[in-house]
């Protein structure tokens, strides 16, 4: 019962395309938004949504967010073509970026996407193999409300 | 307090978004580092930065910001403009540097 759907839908992400980065995590915070979930949660998964978003921008081919919704659970997976990474230890350490200077002069490559997306997510798993890519679970417990 | 009083009083220049400039303004966020703006700031903030490239309109529009404030009199992409326009995010000019604007900004604000 607990894992009947309320709604699952994807998104592609197109690495390097920083002219439409943000626009998947902003979609799904509208669809956040607009069915109702939690505002606190909505920040939370916005934020975590937007950070991964970005890692698939700037150092993967592509990616796909799946958003999966149960009346218990809110379910991002995030899934992607690329480098990978080699160390995820090392990638989850606040402060380590393997972002370039013209990234950093942006104002990315802080080196708190990976810890961002794991502070404001209830349950959060990393999987990644080097030259190939990366996958991220992101999950949110429906069923409590306030802050994590 | 309403973001045209507001570029009234700090004297800033409204280069897009001015569809939108009756929002109310709940505080600021100074920050050249979006992983940061995008952690910390909330909901009705105006946004202090150097940062002149369209993907600030991403983070404004993500974290519900009532706009952006660049410093140091620097001029956004036109790409920038364009994206805040179409995603109606106040994009503001300030000839001061973070320092000064956010200061004078946290005063009008305490107010």
């Amino acid at each position: 019962m607990n894992d009947e759907y309320v709604l699952s839908q994807k998104f592609k992400i197109k690495g390097g395309d920083f002219s439409n980065a943000g626009r998947t995590s902003t979609s799904i915070k509208e669809i956040l938004k607009e069915i109702g979930i939690d505002p606190s949660i909505v920040i939370r998964a916005s934020i975590a949504v937007y950070e991964a978003e970005m890692n698939v921008v700037m150092y993967a081919n592509k990616g796909m967010v799946t958003l999966n919704i149960t009346p218990v659970k809110l379910h991002l997976k995030l899934e992607d073509e690329g480098q990978g990474i080699a160390d995820i230890d090392q990638a989850m350490k606040e402060g380590f970026s393997t972002a370039t200077h013209e990234m950093r002069e942006m104002g990315f490559g802080a080196g708190m996407g990976l810890p961002n997306i794991k502070k404001n997510a209830d349950r959060f798993k990393i999987a990644s193999r080097l030259g190939e890519g990366t996958t991220l679970d992101i999950i949110f417990c429906l069923n409590k409300t306030g802050n994590k | 307090m309403k973001i045209k009083e507001i570029i009234e009083k700090l004297q800033l220049k409204a280069l897009a978004g001015q569809a939108n400039l009756d929002v109310d303004v709940s505080g600021g966020y100074t920050s050249d580092l979006l992983s940061d703006v995008i952690a910390n700031s909330k909901e009705g903030n105006l946004w202090i930065t150097l940062q002149i490239h369209q993907n600030t309109i991403a983070v404004a529009r993500l974290k519900d910001l009532a706009g952006i404030i660049i410093v140091n009199n620097r001029e956004p992409d036109d790409d920038t403009l364009k994206k805040a326009n179409k995603e109606n995010v106040p994009v503001l000019c300030s000839q001061e540097m973070a320092f000064e604007i956010s200061g004078k900004l946290y005063e009008l604000l305490k107010a």
